[in-house]
């Protein structure tokens, strides 16, 4: 083998090495799993499209129909292994369920992933079931389709209760 | 407010196969190279060679398919890579030491890396969920002293090069302490989950630190203790400060309290101290690290270090390249050396990306720590991690004269059976936390059926 030939395989073993690890950090930079936390609040104010300040007189707006109307103003959970957990309510939906996106993330193992919602309707607040495997249960009565709740309804879900509560 | 989403990960097979590949296809260029450079010519059984050494790998990889698809991806091409560029360089002293290649190292080498790939699947097909191991907490820690102190046993023990560290039933020799150290990383892991707790709440705060009670102190210091021991029994520096660093490495993630630190490095540095005052060994290794180079020394007590070093020195930036320097003249240049052998040989540059490849080995650990989600899984992840990364430290660090020489091996590159099949065994368990680390959450309830409640 002459010289120039080893020279180029001596050369090109490192610069294959090299490529791998490379290749290796490529597949690092790709290589995402576990939770993502998206910071709302900075999104928000970082972003150059910021929201139209009609949003928050509507949201001022709504606020006021809710004071008048008196809503429910929380989510509590009356048993299970959260027992005593209180949620402000706003006027977001809030997903119930095992998965760690929920916004009530529930440590019970009768409860699925995403189990149910609680949706902010026309006139107050309603529950729907979210395709889970044991089911929803208002008052006992389980849950098929979007149902309407008051403060001192007995919701279900697995082996916890929630309430709203004024 | 902040929202939360969980990522579904990629299972990452098809790009792990395509690195199996490149893996295989830098070692084969390597292995041409140094058949080239001492031969003149491509070995004739290249091909069959190659494709043999892929066969194995892709063998895993369908293991790897069929029974943990969430694993990660870059664990085994890294192994592999590792591996097959230990067994070029062991052939290559094996044509210096004019040695055939069917009497030689390599061969011996080649068999146990089967012999190892093919345990790492077994464990694999066998360990269906990592957790399975936390019931033999307190049997994996008894067999893991007992492999420790297995050495000192009369008719099997075995005193090689001045370290007493080996075991031999005939024919075959094995060093129990590779494996002790796989052992005793399940005992931590298991009994820390249970009791950090406890190690990590109570306690009084003295500036700044939580100082952990008295009570508390024992199994760090009944650790400290086994670790000196095994260092006066075996006159082994490099166990003892393997066995203790990874206690005291595991003790800190799973208390998150750096008094755990301070303490370990008090106990460490005292306990150096002690060793060097009262072994005579520990003296002659201090000396010389601290007078390698000198005449002396040189011609007289030991010039493996001095050779090393001034072969890494020979080599340079980009090496000699393989084939082409003079390794063989450093005594171990296969095993203990094997660092300084490449880096006379691959350069600065060669040697750079190898240890490059041992830090993604590690990060890879401690990323699998840090996703999977029993404690169990990730104190172990943790400690097989940090194990990996405390001997290269010791190895390379010796080898380049940062600190004093100590008998451990390379992971994955220096000759030595033992080696080969603990470093085989850490992956395979790595790679099967992994799989549990990077399963999505089951989305469905773990009780499928609600039971009914008199109302």
């Amino acid at each position: 083998m002459s010289e120039l030939t080893l020279t180029i395989l001596r050369l090109g073993l490192l610069i294959l090495l090299w490529l791998f690890v490379f290749s290796l950090a490529g597949v690092l930079r790709g290589d995402l799993y576990g939770t993502r936390v998206v910071n709302r609040i900075t999104t928000r104010t970082s972003g150059p499209a910021g929201p139209p300040p009609v949003d928050t007189t509507v949201r001022r707006q709504r606020r006021s129909e809710r004071s008048a109307s008196s809503l429910p103003r929380n989510l509590v959970v009356t048993s299970g292994a959260l027992e005593g957990t209180r949620i402000p309510l706003g006027d977001s939906d809030i997903l119930i369920g095992r998965n760690p996106e929920c916004l009530l993330v529930l440590d019970d193992d009768f409860a699925s992933g995403r189990h149910a919602a609680l949706v902010r309707t026309a006139d107050g607040w309603g529950v729907e079931d979210l395709g889970s495997t044991n089911g929803t249960f208002v008052d006992g009565q389980r849950v098929e389709e979007l149902t309407g709740i008051a403060p001192g309804n007995e919701i279900r879900i697995g082996r916890t209760t929630i309430e709203l509560q004024k | 407010m902040s929202a939360i989403t969980s990522l579904r990960p990629r299972r990452g097979r098809n790009v792990e196969l395509l690195l199996l590949i490149f893996a295989v296809g830098i070692v084969t260029l390597a292995y041409v190279t140094v058949e080239g450079a001492t031969k003149g010519t491509v070995p004739p059984g290249l091909l069959s060679q190659a494709g043999g050494l892929l066969a194995i790998a892709v063998a895993f990889h369908v293991v790897l398919r069929l029974r943990a698809s969430y694993a990660d991806p870059l664990l085994l091409p890294i192994a592999t890579l590792l591996n097959g560029l230990g067994l070029v360089m062991i052939h290559r002293l094996d044509i210096a030491a004019g040695h055939d290649v069917s009497k030689g190292a390599a061969l011996k080498q080649l068999i146990w890396s089967g012999l190892a790939v093919l345990i790492a699947v077994a464990i694999l097909l066998w360990l269906r969920d990592h957790r399975m191991l936390r019931r033999y907490t307190y049997l994996s820690g008894a067999l893991g002293i007992v492999l420790l102190l297995l050495p000192r046993l009369p008719v099997i023990g075995r005193e090689v090069n001045g370290a007493r560290i080996w075991i031999g039933i005939g024919p075959f020799s094995f060093q129990p302490g590779e494996v002790a150290k796989l052992l005793l990383a399940v005992f931590f892991a298991g009994y820390l989950v249970r009791t950090r707790d406890v190690l990590s709440i109570a306690g009084k705060k003295v500036l700044g630190f939580t100082f952990p009670r008295m009570r508390d102190l024992g199994p760090i210091l009944l650790m400290w203790l086994v670790s000196l021991a095994v260092l006066a029994s075996q006159k082994d520096l490099g166990s003892a400060l393997l066995f203790f660093g990874l206690f005291v490495a595991m003790l800190y993630v799973a208390t998150e309290r750096t008094s755990w630190i301070a303490i370990g490095l008090i106990l460490a540095g005292s306990g150096a101290y002690a060793a060097y005052h009262v072994f005579a060994h520990v003296q002659t290794r201090v000396e010389l690290w601290l007078h390698a180079l000198s005449p002396t020394v040189m011609d007289n007590v030991s010039n493996q270090l001095g050779n090393g070093v001034m072969g890494m020195a020979a080599g340079g930036l980009v090496g000699t390249g393989l084939g082409q320097g003079r390794p063989y003249l450093t005594p171990f240049a296969s095993s203990d050396f094997i660092i300084s052998s490449f880096g006379e040989e691959i350069g600065l540059f060669g040697l750079v990306a190898i240890l490059a490849l041992y830090v993604l080995l590690v990060e890879r650990g401690f990323r699998t720590a840090i996703g999977v989600r029993d404690g169990f899984g990730k104190l172990m992840a943790a400690g097989l991690a940090f194990s990996m990364a405390l001997q290269c430290f010791v190895v390379v660090g010796g080898v380049t004269r940062v600190i004093p020489l100590t008998g451990l091996t390379m992971p994955f590159l220096s000759q030595g059976g033992s080696s080969l099949l603990a470093n085989w065994t850490l992956v395979a368990l790595l790679l099967r936390i992994s799989d549990q680390a990077r399963q999505p959450v089951v989305d469905e309830p773990v009780a499928a059926q609600i039971p009914v409640v008199a109302r």
